[in-house]
C-alpha cells in the first residue's frame, strides 16, 4: 500500500498528463471509430459493422461537400481579412498614441467577451436595417469581425515585446522604412501573426451561432449542414470529415514542431 | 580591409554639432551645445545616466530629431537626413543584433541594403578581423556577450562609416572582459582610423580609450579635453569628483604674491598657483587629488613651500598596491589620501595624529558657488 502511494507520488505529473490527454483525445477516437461504421438506420450512434464505405465516398451525401467547400472558402477569406486588418490595428495600438486608442482597445476585446448569440442577433439586425442581403458577404463580414479580436490580441502581445532598437539598428544600417518593415519587423512579428491566423481559421470554420443568424437561404456552411443533418440523422461522412480535420491538425502541429526543433538544433 | 577603411576615413569624418538641443515637452534633455569631433579621433561623451550623452549620440545617428541646431558630418549637413541615409553606423547598447538572422547575415545586412552583390568575401574578412570566422552560421543568442559585442562592431564597421557611434557598448560585459574589449576597440580604432564617438558612464573606460573626453552633466558639456588634462585641471567640482576622486577644501583668497594665491581654509594657510585657479572669485574650493598628498606622522618636518594640513587618521584600508587613508583634517573635512606601498609595514593606525602635505602646484581652484559634492554620486539631486 505504502509502495503504491509512493509510486503514485513519484508519477503524479505523468498520470495527470495521461488523464488529460485521454480526456482530450477519446472523443476524437470515437469519431474516428464511427467513421468506419455501417449504421443500420439513419442514426450513427450504435456500432453495427466495420465498413470503409464512407471513406471511399466522402461526398456521397447530398450538399455536404458543397457546404464544406463554402466553409473552407469563408474561413480562408476571413483569416486573410482578419489577419491583415488585425496586424495593422495591433501595430497601431502597440506603437502609436492617438485619441480613441483606449476606446479601440476596449472595443477590440468586446467580441471575445460578449455572448455570441447576442452579437449574432445584433449583427443580423444591423444587416437587415442596412438592407444588405444575407449570404456569403454577411457571413464573411461577421467572421472577420470576431476573428479580428484574436489576431489583434496575439499580434499586439508580440509587437509589445519586440525591442524597438532592432528596427533602429536596421535603419542605421541603411534599411529604408519599407525594408525595415519587411526584413526585421515582419519576421519578428511573424509568430504572433501566424498564431492569430491559425486561431482565426479554426474559429471561422467552426462558427455556428453567428453564421446561423447571418446566412442566407442558399449559404449553408459545414457546421450548419451538420446541425441540419443531426435533426434527420447524421451521415457517416460527417465523421470522415471530422477525422480528416483532426488528422490534418495533428500532422500540421507535428510538422511545425519538428521544423522548430530542427531549426533550434541546427542553430 | 583595413586599407579600404582608411580610404573612407580620409574622405572626412569630422562631426560638427552647432547649437544642437533636444527638449521633450517641458523637460530639456540636451541644452544647446556646440561640439567638434576631429576626423580620426576617439572621442568620449562621459556622464551619469540621464545627462544627455545618449541623446546627443542619437541625434548624430539620426535616431533622434534635434529640437534646434545642425549636425554636420564631414562638412555635409545631415540634420534633415533620416538615419539610413547618414554615413554613420552605431554599435547599440546590448548590441541589437537581429535574432532571426545568423551572424553572417547580421554582418552582411548593411552591405545588402546598399545593393552590394558579392558580400561573401567582405563579410568573411570582417568576421576574421573580430575573430569570429567559425561562428558565421550561428544565431546571435548562441554567442557569449563578448562575441555578440564583436559582431555588433563588425556589423557596423563593414560599411566603412565616416563615423562609428558607440552607445555604452561594453556596459553588459563583466569587468575582465570589459578591460579586454577596451583595448580591442582602441586597437581597431587605431588600425582603421575612423572617427569613434563613444558614450559611457565609466570614467575609467573613457580615460583608457579616448583621445578627447567631453564630460556631460544635466544636458550640458561641463568640460572638454584630453583625459590627463581633465584629470589634472578640472574646471568644475562635477568634473573633479566624477573623474577620479578629489579632496575639495572651501577656502578664502586672502592675498596674492607673484603667480601664487594665498588662501585661508578655517585659518590654515594654503597656496594655489594662479594659473590653476579657474575663477576670479574670492571664495573658492581648493582641490587636490588623493594620490598627490603625502601622509606623515605629526612630528615629521615638512619642507618649506609645501601645503600643510594637520589631522587625525579616521580609517585606513590596505588594498595591495596602496593604502587608502581617511583623515579628519583641521580644516574640517575628511580628506582621502592614497599612499603607495613602497616600503613594508609603514601603515599608520587609526587615531594617530598626522600631517598631510603636498606640492601647491598640484592644487586646483574653482568657484565656491558650485555644490561641493556635485558628481560624487551622493549629492542631493
Amino acid at each position: 500500500m505504502t509502495r503504491l502511494i509512493g509510486w503514485v507520488r513519484r508519477n503524479l505529473v505523468v498520470l495527470a498528463g495521461i488523464i488529460a490527454l485521454a480526456y482530450l483525445v477519446l472523443p476524437n477516437l470515437v469519431v474516428l471509430a464511427f467513421s468506419f461504421n455501417k449504421p443500420a438506420g439513419k442514426f450513427n450512434y450504435e456500432w453495427q459493422q466495420f465498413s470503409t464505405d464512407a471513406w471511399t465516398d466522402p461526398c456521397g451525401v447530398a450538399d455536404m461537400c458543397g457546404s464544406l467547400t463554402l466553409s473552407l472558402k469563408i474561413a480562408a477569406l476571413a483569416t486573410l481579412g482578419a489577419t491583415v486588418l488585425g496586424t495593422m490595428v495591433a501595430f497601431a495600438l502597440a506603437r502609436y498614441r492617438f485619441s480613441g486608442r483606449a476606446a479601440t482597445t476596449a472595443l477590440i476585446f468586446l467580441p471575445m467577451a460578449m455572448p455570441e448569440v447576442v452579437m449574432a442577433a445584433s449583427l443580423g439586425t444591423l444587416f437587415l436595417n442596412m438592407r444588405i442581403p444575407f449570404g456569403f458577404t454577411t457571413i464573411l463580414i461577421a467572421h472577420i469581425m470576431f476573428c479580428l479580436s484574436f489576431v489583434v490580441t496575439a499580434v499586439k502581445a508580440r509587437v509589445m515585446s519586440m525591442d524597438p532598437r532592432l528596427e533602429q539598428a536596421a535603419q542605421d544600417l541603411y534599411a529604408t522604412p519599407v525594408q525595415t518593415f519587411l526584413r526585421i519587423t515582419l519576421p519578428l512579428a511573424a509568430p504572433g501573426i501566424a498564431a492569430g491566423a491559425l486561431l482565426s481559421f479554426a474559429l471561422s470554420f467552426d462558427d455556428f451561432i453567428i453564421t446561423q443568424f447571418n446566412s442566407g437561404p442558399t449559404t449553408v456552411t459545414f457546421p450548419m449542414f451538420v446541425w441540419g443533418a443531426s435533426q434527420r440523422g447524421i451521415p457517416v461522412q460527417v465523421n470522415v470529415i471530422g477525422t480528416a480535420m483532426f488528422l490534418a491538425a495533428v500532422v500540421l502541429t507535428v510538422v511545425g514542431q519538428t521544423i522548430g526543433n530542427r531549426r533550434k538544433a541546427r542553430a | 580591409m583595413t586599407e579600404q577603411l582608411r580610404d573612407t576615413a580620409a574622405a572626412g569624418g569630422d562631426v560638427r554639432l552647432t547649437g544642437i538641443s533636444k527638449t521633450y515637452g517641458a523637460s530639456t534633455a540636451v541644452h544647446p551645445l556646440d561640439l567638434t569631433v576631429p576626423q580620426g579621433s576617439f572621442f568620449a561623451l562621459l556622464g551619469a545616466s540621464g545627462c544627455g550623452k545618449t541623446t546627443t549620440l542619437r541625434m548624430i545617428a539620426g535616431l533622434e530629431e534635434p529640437s534646434s541646431g545642425t549636425v554636420l558630418i564631414g562638412g555635409q549637413d545631415v540634420t534633415a537626413l533620416p538615419p539610413y541615409r547618414r554615413p554613420v553606423n552605431t554599435v547599440f547598447q546590448s548590441y541589437a543584433l537581429f535574432p532571426h538572422l545568423d551572424i553572417f547575415e547580421n554582418v552582411a545586412f548593411g552591405l545588402r541594403r546598399r545593393g552590394k552583390k558579392d558580400v561573401r568575401k567582405q563579410v568573411e574578412e570582417m568576421l576574421e578581423l573580430v575573430e569570429l570566422g567559425a561562428m558565421a552560421r550561428r544565431k546571435p543568442h548562441q554567442l557569449s556577450g563578448g562575441q555578440q559585442q564583436r559582431v555588433a562592431v563588425a556589423r557596423a564597421l563593414i560599411n566603412h562609416p565616416q563615423v562609428l557611434l558607440l552607445d555604452e557598448p561594453l556596459g553588459a560585459l563583466d569587468l575582465k572582459l570589459r578591460r579586454q574589449m577596451q583595448l580591442e576597440l582602441k586597437r581597431i580604432q587605431t588600425e582603421v582610423g575612423i572617427t569613434f564617438v563613444h558614450v559611457t558612464h565609466d570614467q575609467e573606460e573613457a580615460m583608457t580609450m579616448a583621445d578627447t573626453i567631453a564630460v556631460m552633466n544635466g544636458g550640458r558639456i561641463e568640460q572638454l579635453g584630453a583625459p590627463a588634462d581633465l584629470y589634472e585641471n578640472p574646471a568644475t567640482t562635477f568634473v573633479a569628483n566624477f573623474l577620479g576622486q578629489s579632496n575639495l577644501i572651501p577656502a578664502e583668497v586672502t592675498g596674492r604674491s607673484g603667480d601664487e594665491l594665498q588662501l585661508s581654509a578655517s585659518g590654515v594657510r594654503l597656496a594655489l598657483p594662479k594659473a590653476r585657479c579657474a575663477t576670479e572669485a574670492t571664495r573658492v574650493h581648493l582641490g587636490v587629488r588623493p594620490e598627490k598628498i603625502t601622509i606623515a606622522h605629526a612630528c615629521t618636518e615638512v619642507a618649506e613651500g609645501r601645503n600643510r594640513v594637520a589631522g587625525t587618521v579616521v580609517d585606513s584600508s590596505f588594498i595591495g598596491v596602496s593604502t587608502q587613508y581617511v583623515v579628519r583634517a583641521e580644516t574640517g573635512q575628511e580628506l582621502a589620501v592614497f599612499e603607495q606601498n613602497m616600503d613594508r609595514d609603514v601603515r599608520i593606525a587609526a587615531g594617530a595624529p598626522v600631517v598631510l602635505h603636498w606640492n601647491p602646484a598640484h592644487s586646483f581652484g574653482m568657484d565656491a558657488t558650485q555644490a561641493i559634492d556635485a558628481g560624487t554620486g551622493e549629492e542631493a539631486a
